[in-house]
């Protein structure tokens, strides 16, 4: 009974933590911070105890809905997504006292915190969610919750569009979810309960239309390509802290509907790890191209979530790869890299955010161009940055490697005769991302904290408050610890990923030596420090940057973002069509021009809007049905009526 | 192999590659005076150059922070990690385990990480396009390398550089795998002189021409910067070396054939790269990504004959 008791307190610390700030004026922020900690603490002790003890719990009433049960099954898996779930937050609500205080937004910042804390309590709930109509009231919430923080500077038109984009696309994958859950429902006599489903259904056409309802309705949650037309928008648009949580967390509930289908299905056919394979890689590869050619600090980080959310696809589809040919290394590498990330991105990219958070907070701009210089007007802030930016790269010896690493030896293992060949795509995808990646944030970094102010906004910003700073810290230790000794997550990687795979016997150990890791780290560490220190105490004197002799250098002829991408955003062109002006060169003295670059989405431009324009514009052709009269609405009533009577008759 | 053999190798290995790595430059310099007729500097001379800009003092811009110093020590740390990790006269590196050259390869880009960010912390416009060049190459440039290295797990059935290059080193004669192995041979090259800055892609000579990558992004070091930016790139040299000379030079299994042969092959390999720098001009810059293109699709089709084979 205790960890069911400790799942609930959290459950409900974290989804009233907003109420008190709501009742009294004042420190409501506070208070909602130690309840999420509280909460925080409750979640760790469960997943400890699940991951690390092996003492799986469960829990079920009654529920007055048809078909609903209030079943609760606290696995392994689950227990994995709950730590950074009750954890995290507890670290955002810290800093957006800072971020967003009580005195500077009074009217919204009590009704953010509400729907935070409900936020946060309904991915709670999804981690441990065994029936399938619980599930999606959990999801309900959260995406609606999601919406209602994004939109919470509604007095911005483009915070309003970005909040109708992500209602729209919240509960079309809501819809898909359900229909979904409907298929499995009916396979399974009308229960909704979640669980490991028959041999031979997944082969089944009942099986293949649940597997792509599902996967578009997750999808449309992870935000992986060609789902993820509503992310970048929402994610720009929301408060930073938000931000974070919706990239570090919300996101991960797709990946965890993914991971459980895996978990149900004992035969999945190959091409479902074909389809996943290459949608992450397709959009990996995109996503990253996109965030090449974005301005906006946070767009291009909420475009390198949909690049990440595609490293865990990739991993899935080895993981999907292995149950169908059944070779369970495949699935034990390939899951436990997918989690590794899944965990290391929940990490990262909050500490990311909160950064761009920061930047905005003392600049009061998010466009890169006008920024640079920021690391000596706040070095603590430019350093936890730049932790979060080289480990999202993927670069030892921070925790992104270790994941990656996984997923990069399940693909080498794949290569092995009577492998699955195809798992030379996650290999040659991966390489080309860690590449890019490389790319998107030296460009970041550089751009906003090295060289020179660009404009005034950068020359006059400060540091960050201490409140802000320690959430920040205490995230990128966790990136370092991780990245260092990976081989302290082995037990509960290879618990969860022995539910993935369904051979509990399964170890990590033998396949992938994460003590290396820490080898390597031990070797490279010292090695940097004593040649860092050797160029610091070398005597030195400060001059100008070299000029070539050019007399008048201003901080205006530094590389800017947009030059830094150009030859690999013009490689792209083709398929990410941005909106380009050229001007028309004529003539021996050609006449001034402007040229101009806007990053477009393509399919959201020129795809989904033009559908959904059509789709309003059909609907308007219905409107001379509603006239308003109770009269003429009797009369449908009865034509229905009697519609219905005859074909029942006959 | 036992604990004091590892330790043994890794020291000898460590310092070979320590003591031996300026000397291809020497090489290389030396090949090319040949060819124009010139005496050329001494073998030795950077190792000259090496001592004298350690003793010297250092001008910092002023735009700089901690990160502009980073560039060329994390430069030489990965470079020395990376060199305990690649075999060279022995069968195996002292340090080797499964997965050990996905390790390898992001070593580099941890260097090409910091010595980006040095190189954009000046604020100087030359540097910023050394820089957009080096991240933009190396897009094309991992995926060549790593298709070549999936092409040779599947051919020797291991996933540690150690075995797949002992391995392949075996591969050339008596069986069908030389055409393939040709192939990636022809991908790594390409990859190892785009990687290391050198002619026909990047000229290490010049320093004020505009289409230059790595020696443009350290401009603005000097002295004992500027030192460990220079040893870090001949270490790298060595490196990437010896992964293309262990790729198609079959050991005997006794020690003192093997380390003299791989040592004479890596000279081998500088005056090659000499050779080459004397007869090529410098390609343009857009022809840099049709090579790196091309050598993609050769590791690609390596890859594709090897399935076929095994």
């Amino acid at each position: 009974m205790l960890l069911p008791g400790l799942f609930f307190s959290a459950l409900i610390l974290a989804a009233l933590s907003g109420v008190p700030g709501l009742l009294s004026r004042g420190s409501g922020g506070r208070t909602a911070s130690w309840m999420l900690a509280g909460a925080g603490l409750c979640g760790l002790a469960v997943a400890g105890a699940v991951l690390y003890g092996g003492h799986p719990w469960q829990a079920e009433m009654p529920w007055a809905l048809p078909g609903a049960r209030l079943r609760f099954q606290g696995d392994a898996l689950g227990s994995f997504l709950l730590a950074p779930v009750t954890l995290v937050p507890a670290l955002l609500s810290f800093y957006s006292e800072g971020y967003w205080s009580d005195e500077v937004h009074a009217h919204t910042a009590p009704r953010l915190r509400f729907f935070f804390g409900l936020a946060t309590g309904s991915m709670i709930l999804l981690t441990a969610a065994a029936n399938a109509m619980l599930f999606l009231f959990a999801w309900e919430v959260m995406a609606f919750m999601a919406f209602l923080m994004v939109c919470i500077s509604d007095q911005d038109a483009a915070v309003r569009e970005a909040g109708w984009v992500n209602l729209v696309a919240a509960h079309t994958g809501a819809l898909l979810l359900f229909a979904g859950f409907s298929v499995l429902a009916w396979r399974n006599g009308g229960s909704f309960d979640l669980g490991p489903l028959p041999a031979g259904f997944a082969a089944s056409p009942a099986g293949t239309a649940a597997f792509l309802l599902l996967l578009a309705g997750f999808g449309l949650k992870a935000g992986i390509g060609p789902f993820h037309v509503w992310l970048p928008g929402a994610h720009a648009a929301a408060p930073s802290h938000v931000s974070a949580l919706l990239s570090g967390l919300l996101l991960k509930m797709g990946i965890l509907g993914l991971l459980r289908i895996l978990a149900w299905t004992p035969d999945p056919p190959l091409w479902w790890a074909g389809l996943l394979t290459g949608m992450g890689a397709a959009s990996g590869i995109l996503a990253l191209a996109s965030a090449l050619g974005q301005r906006d600090l946070k767009r291009m980080l909420a475009y390198s979530s949909i690049e990440n959310v595609s490293i865990m696809f990739l991993g899935l589809g080895l993981a999907f790869a292995g149950k169908a040919k059944g070779l369970p290394v495949l699935t034990l590498l390939g899951g436990a890299g997918a989690l590794l990330h899944l965990l290391n991105h929940s990490l990262f990219k909050p500490l990311l955010f909160m950064g761009a958070g920061s930047v905005m907070h003392a600049t009061g701009t998010r466009d890169m161009e006008r920024l640079g210089g920021l690391a000596k007007r706040m070095p603590r802030t430019a350093l936890l940055f730049l932790a979060g930016a080289a480990a999202i790269c993927g670069l030892p010896p921070l925790n992104g490697f270790a994941g990656e690493w996984l997923i990069y030896l399940g693909s080498l293992r794949a290569l092995e005769p009577r492998g699955w060949i195809w798992g030379v795509v996650p290999l040659a995808a991966l390489a080309v991302i860690g590449a890019l990646a490389v790319a998107v944030f030296t460009r970041a970094y550089g751009v906003v904290f090295l060289g020179e102010p660009r404009t005034e906004a950068g020359a006059h910003a400060h540091e960050s408050p201490p409140a802000m700073l320690r959430p920040m810290g205490i995230l990128a230790c966790l990136c370092a610890l991780i990245g260092l000794c990976p081989w302290l997550l082995a037990p509960a990687l290879n618990r969860a990923a022995g539910e993935l795979s369904g051979d509990p016997a399964l170890r990590l150990g033998g396949l992938a030596n994460l003590g290396a890791l820490t080898l390597i780290a031990a070797l490279g560490v010292p090695a940097f420090a004593a040649l860092w220190l050797r160029l610091r105490r070398a005597p030195s004197r400060s001059a100008g940057t070299w000029d070539c002799g050019y007399a008048v250098p201003t901080a205006r002829i530094q590389y800017t973002a947009s030059g830094f991408a150009q030859m690999l955003t013009d490689a792209f062109r083709w398929v990410l069509l941005p909106h380009e002006r050229r001007p028309r060169i004529q003539g021996l003295n050609p006449r001034p021009g402007r040229f101009s670059v806007q990053p477009s989405d393509p399919l959201l431009d020129r795809a989904l809007a033009p559908l959904f324009l059509g789709a309003a514009r059909l609907a308007n052709m219905l409107r001379f049905l509603q006239s308003g009269h109770l009269s003429i609405y009797l009369v449908y009533v009865v034509l229905i009526l009697v519609a219905l009577f005859t074909w029942t008759l006959a | 192999m036992s604990g004091p053999r590892i330790l043994l190798l890794l020291l000898a290995q460590l310092a070979l590659t320590m003591v031996l790595a300026p000397l291809l430059a020497g090489v290389i310099n030396k090949v090319k005076a040949l060819f124009a007729g010139r005496t050329g500097p001494p073998v030795l001379q950077l190792y000259r150059d090496l001592a004298k800009l350690m003793g010297k003092g250092q001008v910092l811009s002023r735009s700089t922070t901690g990160v502009f110093l980073a560039g060329p020590a994390v430069a030489v740390a990965t470079a020395l990690v990376a060199a305990l990790m690649v075999p060279m006269g022995a069968a195996s590196a002292p340090v080797a385990f499964a997965g050990d050259l996905i390790v390898f390869v992001y070593l580099f880009a941890l260097s090409r990480f910091f010595t980006v960010l040095a190189a954009l912390d000046t604020g100087s416009p030359f540097e910023g396009m050394g820089a957009a060049r080096e991240v933009t190459f190396a897009v094309l440039a991992e995926p060549a390398l790593f298709l070549g290295l999936a092409a040779l797990a599947r051919f020797s059935g291991a996933t540690s550089l150690g075995p797949m290059l002992t391995r392949a080193g075996h591969g050339w004669v008596g069986g069908l795998a030389s055409g393939p192995l040709a192939l990636i041979l022809a991908a790594w090259v390409i990859v190892f002189l785009v990687e290391n800055s050198r002619i026909p892609f990047d000229d290490p000579n010049t320093h004020l021409e505009l289409t230059m990558v790595h020696e443009v992004m350290i401009l603005d070091h000097s002295g004992p910067g500027l030192a460990m930016a220079l040893y870090g790139a001949s270490l790298k040299l060595w490196v990437l070396g010896a992964l293309v000379v262990r790729l198609c030079l079959p050991l005997r299994g006794t020690w003192w054939i093997d380390w003299p042969a791989f040592v004479a092959a890596m000279l081998a390999l500088a005056a090659a790269v000499g050779v080459v720098e004397s007869i090529m001009a410098r390609l343009k810059l857009r022809r840099i990504s049709q090579a790196l293109i091309a050598a993609l699709v050769s590791a690609g089709f390596g890859f594709l004959l090897l399935l076929l084979q095994v």
